[in-house]
């Protein structure tokens, strides 16, 4: 029954779509105004059957229906509650419908905060949503129905991957398909603009909320992955320049480069063309994501059972998006006026370096991840590519980036010197230089995770250097000067955040060249020590959850001698799927973190890893504050006002 | 070529090299229905070759025998060479299939792939060490001439040295038994 309900709202989602497709377009093209205010409830009806759809599925898991062949395949009825639900986007099928339902989303809050765009350019916008919308509901009524029967339902489910029964796993993919899903909105704003044959400073303005709220989303869904595959994985890594984390980095790149040509589009009419490619490229490349995931050209340990057949239709539908939006750019964008001349060393300037480094790293991860699989395609030669080329080759790119990153928000716009603003810099050169000082006199000589601290507190304290100088402290009082900061735009404060955030999460990363890690092979009583902390085994027991079983050690962590913590990692064995999981122990201070695995047993002694990591934490804080940048610059009052003039015109609206 | 003309070109340029990929990705599709491309199991121009020539450092702190090319010439029986490195993934999930095989004594030979010795010696420590021979290929040259795709990368050769079957990716249970039992039984007669 459920199924049956389910499969029904999915059709009439794409019914819904389709619709959305068509009718807003055709009403802009012809001035009928009823037609063209029709997108709005028609995303909205798109989002309540798809919604409905997705209730359908996740009520299948919660009730264990075994009719449903997706909850056979992925569920179990001892599995936790939790995990039922989050098994829901466990698979592909049901991935696919929680994408749909972002992108519906998506679409229905287009239409419900869209209210300072002209009624025909939203149109349009929510038009070309709904071609995403029912290209993707296609996708899965004909080759990916989550709904699919099985009759006579077997007794109980088949589990689920033990790896993926986790909570880091449960929260994220719902943020990275927001930050991809994200993405298809400023893909609708720029084929809307290239339909109207049109690109202003206002387009600049409307798209970038969408753009800074997309790459917001993003951020955090990355470093939710990054911290799942930390501890779950087991060995203390943080990023493995996987295939799959390769593709959530390439929209991430290419988002980050539009949210700061947009700037360039909206305060100086320039890299308008760019910022509309940037645009069609960011949705590319997170369909391209979902491409090579899902359809088995790569070889991942992320990938989904995949299948050549669903590879052709998602390849089909990315072709028609991404090729069809580069083929209108190509017809439109040559009328477009070029863009205008400016100073290399100006606001502008700094911003189209941005553009061009963010660009070339998501070049060489591109490169790098795709390159393999195309040269053995086309020549049959084989070349491999693993973290030692991604280190090398990024590199020399984040450091001119780190540098330029401190300097260019102090730079003005149109035309600027640059020794002012790197004057104004020495404060923050300073404190760089005393994180230096500092970390080599606690971490020893160790060059690279040095020069990445200095680094580090430099981009801290020119982001505090921003929001002071903005401010006026040291040329007006101190009262004053709290005054005019708490006064300085939220979007201002927002970008001081992010590029603080930014500094934050590379003190993380430097802080992962001062780890130290040891192995030993422990009996009872005895402990292996780095530095202050010692691990005392204690004895190894055995456990036991809903669906699995462990061997669980027990480790009394001292410090300087004194007890100071337990730590229990556990190796859980899952009977149904026979596999084996890692679950460390991981005990933090949020300035570093104690981290300790529990390996093979052999004759009554346990081989156990411990890991001291100094500023670990930082790095998914430091994410965590690059978002909240992005969430405090969408809370500007430039959006506040739009937000009035909606109402004045409801008011206006309104019989008098 | 006028600046208008050259422009429209440039302007044309992302369609086209989404074209290019798109008729690319779509040629791996096909050819994987077919079944003749696939990046697992991508055949290797050395099948039915002997082992190219190498000559390696070994494994300090690994209490294991060096990998030399005199092993893989002529070993007399199957042998197994495994590309493998710390810092991969599917290497660890592939471990325990590993693992398996040595204790049955079938000679599996690694080669770590640009990895530092104390990292590999660590992951072997850690997961223990499947491998009777073992030598380590820190700038990945020998790599290149054994055509290696990526790690975890596996080759079997028959008793006289020829290399039979090669696998990019990680042997999980299944392709143990169902691609690489069946060849060692073969090779073995």
């Amino acid at each position: 029954m459920i199924g049956e309900a389910g499969h029904f709202a999915l059709a009439l989602g794409f019914v819904l779509s389709l619709a959305l497709s068509v009718l807003p377009l055709w009403g802009a093209a012809r001035g009928d105004a009823a037609l063209t205010e029709a997108a709005r409830p028609l995303a909205h009806g798109a989002l309540l059957a798809v919604a409905s759809a997705f209730g359908f599925l996740v009520s299948a898991y919660v009730a264990n229906d075994t009719t449903v062949l997706s909850v056979v395949q992925n569920s179990h009825s001892l599995k936790p509650l939790l995990y039922k639900i989050t098994g829901v986007w466990g698979n592909h099928e049901g991935s696919m419908l929680l994408w749909v339902l972002i992108l519906a989303l998506c679409a229905a809050s287009v239409a419900a905060f869209g209210g300072n765009l002209p009624s025909a350019f939203r149109a349009r916008v929510l038009a070309v949503l709904g071609w995403v919308l029912a290209g993707f509901l296609a996708f899965i009524l004909l080759t990916s129905n989550p709904f699919e029967r099985v009759w006579p339902p077997p007794p109980d489910g088949q589990g689920l991957n033990p790896l993926l029964q986790d909570i880091g796993l449960a929260i994220h993919p719902p943020l990275l398909y927001v930050g991809y899903v994200g993405t298809a909105i400023t893909y609708a704003f720029a084929v809307a603009a290239l339909i109207e044959g049109r690109v202003d400073s206002a387009w600049g303005r409307w798209v970038r909320p969408w753009a800074v709220a997309s790459w917001s989303f993003l951020t955090l869904g990355i470093a939710v992955g990054s911290w799942w595959a930390y501890y779950e994985l087991g060995w203390g890594g943080f990023w493995f320049w996987d295939p799959v984390e390769n593709a959530s980095l390439l929209p991430w790149l290419a988002g980050t480069a539009l949210l700061h040509s947009a700037i360039v589009v909206e305060k100086r009419e320039a890299l308008k063309i760019w910022s509309v490619l940037l645009a069609l490229l960011a949705f590319g490349l997170s369909l391209l994501g979902t491409f090579l995931v899902r359809s088995g050209v790569l070889n991942s340990v992320h990938a989904f059972a995949n299948d050549p057949e669903r590879g052709v239709f998602i390849l089909g539908l990315l072709l028609f998006y991404v090729g069809g939006g580069f083929l209108l750019f190509a017809l439109r964008a040559p009328a477009m006026a070029p863009a205008g001349l400016f100073a290399p060393v100006s606001r502008e300037g700094a911003l189209v370096l941005n553009n061009l480094l963010m660009c070339s790293l998501a070049a060489v991860v591109f490169l790098g991840t795709l390159w393999p699989m195309f040269a053995d395609f086309l020549f049959g030669a084989t070349v491999s590519v693993g973290p030692p080329f991604f280190n090398t080759a990024t590199f020399p790119l984040v450091v001119p980036l780190f540098l330029a990153m401190a300097a260019g928000p102090l730079m003005p716009w149109k035309r600027a010197a640059l020794w002012p603003a790197i004057e104004r810099l020495w404060a923050a050169a300073l404190a760089g230089l005393a994180g230096f000082v500092v970390a080599l006199a606690i971490g020893g000589w160790n060059p690279l995770p040095l020069f990445g601290v200095a680094a580090a507190v430099w981009l801290i304290g020119a982001a505090a250097t921003d929001i002071a100088d903005r401010a006026g402290l040291g040329r007006t009082s101190l009262a004053n000067a709290w005054n005019r900061a708490k006064g300085l735009p939220r979007a201002a404060w927002g970008a001081a955040i992010a590029h603080a955030g930014v500094g934050v999460c590379l003190l993380g990363i430097s802080g992962m060249g001062f780890a130290s890690e040891r192995i030993a092979a422990l009996s009872p009583g005895q402990a292996v020590a780095i530095g202050a902390y010692e691990w005392r085994l204690e004895g190894v027991r055995d456990a036991a959850g809903p669906n699995w079983t462990s061997r669980r050690a027990t480790l009394t962590v001292l410090r300087h001698g004194q007890p100071y913590a337990v730590m229990e990692p556990e190796r859980r064995f899952f009977p149904i799927g026979r596999q084996t999981t890692t679950e460390a122990a991981i005990r933090t201070n949020l300035l570093r973190d104690l981290y300790a695995v529990m390996g093979e047993e052999e004759g009554g002694r346990a081989v156990i890893r411990v890991h001291y990591k100094p500023l670990a934490p930082l790095i998914w804080i430091g994410a965590i504050v690059m978002a909240l940048g992005g969430f405090l610059s969408l809370s500007d009052r430039r959006l506040r006002v739009a937000g009035g003039a909606r109402r004045r015109a409801a008011a206006a609206g309104a019989p008098a | 070529m006028t600046p208008a003309l050259r422009r429209r070109l440039l302007l044309l340029a992302p369609f086209g090299i989404v074209a290019a990929g798109g008729a690319a990705f779509y040629g791996m599709l096909q050819g994987r229905r077919r079944g003749d491309f696939n990046p697992r199991g991508v055949p290797s121009a050395l099948i039915g070759r002997p082992a190219p020539f190498f000559d390696l450092p070994g494994l300090p702190g690994v209490e294991v025998p060096l990998l030399r090319h005199a092993d893989v010439a002529s070993p007399g029986r199957p042998v197994i060479v495994n590309f493998w490195a710390s810092w991969c993934v599917p290497c660890v999930v592939e471990h325990p299939q590993l693992m398996a095989l040595s204790r049955e004594g079938v000679p599996v030979f690694g080669i770590a792939y640009k990895d530092r010795p104390e990292a590999s010696r660590d992951f072997l420590r850690r997961h223990g060490n499947p491998f009777a021979r073992l030598a380590r290929d820190e700038p990945g040259r020998a790599a290149i001439e054994w055509g290696v795709y990526g790690v975890p990368e596996t080759y079997l050769l028959d008793p006289r040295g020829i290399i039979r079957w090669r696998f990019a990716g990680a042997i999980t249970p299944q392709i143990l038994a169902e691609e690489l039992r069946p060849l060692l039984r073969r090779h073995a007669a």
